[in-house]
């Protein structure tokens, strides 16, 4: 198999393709108490994420949105993820997500289904796409008005 | 679908040269001979910009070897030189497009500049509140953002011409948004996302019989057959170099003699004066009134270059062989089940853009990179148009003379494996 077909493969893993075609949580979310829209002028994606957020806790998570196979799924992963977890935790998964679709490497023994996410690292001009919905959640977190960008 | 009659050739004339052999053309273009990621670059990109041929890297070569000075300024060798060789290119776009002066031929930026010029000193001169600028729901943000930043300044409306399902503008409702507070039509002569090619000569005639000027995108058409500037009698036509064969950085604005003599000045700064004092200036004659500062000089040139090279290619070799190829590429997609074509006009320039169900655009662009064919994918900064068609992106080749009928075998081949990573 040439490098190239591998690199492919690497990133359009079947996880990655599942998640795309069925994605998870992909739902407005009525009883959400923080929200943010974000949005690639590159490509047009545009996701909106809902956020419970209880005692600094994940309680439930949500997305709705447009976008490639690769913000689909990085969004769908990502809602799957995350509930559950407490501010601290998603802070350090979104530092090793980040990390690893940049190719930085880092600590990745927490990071579980996310590592799937390990070939967008050969595709400079698709790390966007992976992060637009990081993003858009540190958006949320922070109740900042602007819609969150990856410019 | 029936493709064949569903696209007519922009122009009727009969077939190619005998002589027109692409595979000599291509010798022209070095950075076509490369491999990406070890396979032969396919480049359907043109509508981004095209490929330099051999001629013009060697005329920007040498313009800096041999001549470089600045112009209209120096009394020496060298600046003379400069000059002459730039005043010459704005002659051989004016011989290109046809225009009756070569005062009509500003150097700009790019289209985009020569659109902005044109909003900026006649639009902020003639548009006042109330009135109206017209535009098509086809547009390049290049031709809306300057109208709509002019509109909202002066309290005036913007008005867009709609389109149907083909991607062809309404001329009926075209005729109905004309009316007496109409200052100005800006219309694009080829859609950059559709591929279609308006009724550009229509659009005008019925716009100066109430005496409406018109100001034509060009960027795409200049590129694919024979503008005439004096035919179409339009009053602005925006052409950009790089889309042209030329160097990126350079373009031009066509205008009426008449009409940028009595348009105010866009920069202020050297070269656009007559004489200054801190009292008073007062301006320098057409083009120079509107080219303040050195200009970029070797694009100038460049383009001079690209535009001889263009005509020596000639227009019936290039639309004959892009029109195959339009054809070519327009049967062989339209087989691939789950493919759907955007911009299916009977008048359509060598631009295919496409929509894959089930895939977004961004990711039938990587994977067709992978295969080294390098398309457009996105929204073609045509937002209103993907939104037209309610759809988010489109992937788009884009056809020019260079390109081969191989070559949408292998996009084909490409578009298939696609389909079959996502299946």
């Amino acid at each position: 198999m040439s490098d190239e077909v591998s690199h492919l493969n690497d990133l359009y893993e079947e996880v990655i393709l599942d998640h795309c075609k069925n994605p998870r949580n992909f739902k407005a979310l009525p009883e959400a108490n923080r929200k943010a829209e974000g949005y690639n002028p590159l490509c047009g994606d545009k996701v909106t994420v809902y956020l419970k957020l209880e005692d600094e806790v994940v309680q439930d998570i949500s997305f709705e949105g447009i976008g490639c196979a690769i913000s689909t799924a990085a969004a769908s992963l990502m809602t799957e993820t995350l509930k559950g977890k407490n501010l601290t935790e998603v802070e350090t998964l979104f530092q090793g997500f980040h990390d690893l679709v940049t190719g930085k490497g880092g600590e990745t023994s927490q990071m579980g289904k996310l590592m799937v996410f390990h070939g967008v690292s050969e595709f400079p001009v698709r790390v966007k796409c992976a992060t637009l919905v990081w993003h858009t959640l540190q958006a949320a977190l922070q109740q900042t008005q602007e819609p969150a960008t990856t410019e | 679908m029936k493709t064949d009659q569903q696209i007519a050739p922009p122009d009727s004339s009969p077939g190619a040269d005998l002589e027109f052999d692409v595979e000599k053309i291509r010798e022209d273009f070095p950075i076509l001979k490369q491999k990406i990621y070890g396979k032969p670059l396919v480049y359907l990109d043109n509508a981004a910009t095209t490929q330099k041929p051999q001629v013009v890297m060697d005329t920007i070569h040498h313009y800096y070897v041999t001549d470089n000075a600045n112009i209209h300024r120096g009394v020496h060798c060298l600046s003379q030189r400069a000059t002459e060789a730039y005043e010459q290119a704005r002659v051989k776009v004016q011989r290109f497009i046809h225009a009756a002066e070569s005062r009509e031929i500003i150097f700009v930026r790019s289209a985009t500049e020569a659109i902005n010029l044109v909003a900026q000193t006649y639009g902020r001169k003639q548009v006042q509140a109330g009135d109206e600028v017209i535009v098509s729901a086809m547009e390049h943000h290049s031709n809306i953002v300057p109208w709509q930043m002019l509109c909202e300044e002066k309290g005036a409306t913007l008005r867009v011409i709609p389109m149907n399902d083909e991607g062809e503008l309404l001329l009926d409702e075209y005729e109905k948004l004309l009316n007496p507070r109409t200052r100005l039509v800006a219309v694009v002569h080829i859609s950059n996302a559709l591929g279609t090619i308006n009724p550009i000569q229509e659009i005008i005639e019925r716009a100066h019989q109430q005496d409406i000027p018109v100001l034509v995108d060009g960027a795409q058409a200049a590129p694919h057959f024979e503008v005439d500037v004096q035919a179409l009698d339009c009053d602005f036509y925006a052409v950009t170099g790089h889309k042209l064969y030329g160097p990126t950085g350079v373009g031009i604005l066509y205008g009426k003699a008449d009409l940028l003599d009595s348009m105010p000045p866009f920069q202020g700064g050297g070269e656009m004066i007559r004489s200054v004092t801190f009292e008073k200036t007062t301006y320098n004659v057409l083009p120079h009134k509107f080219e303040a500062g050195t200009p970029n000089i070797v694009g100038g040139i460049g383009l001079g270059a690209a535009v001889d090279y263009v005509s020596e290619v000639g227009w019936k070799n290039i639309a004959a062989q892009e029109r195959e190829l339009l054809l070519y590429a327009t049967q062989q997609l339209s087989a691939l089940s789950g493919l759907r074509i955007i911009g299916t006009a009977k008048e359509k320039a060598s631009i295919l853009s496409f929509v894959i169900e089930g895939v977004h655009a961004h990711d039938v662009g990587t994977i067709l990179d992978q295969e080294g064919i390098a398309v457009r994918t996105g929204h073609h900064c045509a937002q209103p148009v993907m939104d037209r068609f309610q759809i988010p992106a489109t992937a788009r080749a884009s056809f020019a003379f260079y390109n081969t009928r191989e070559e949408i075998d292998v996009l084909v081949k490409g578009i298939q494996r696609v389909i079959e990573v996502f299946k």
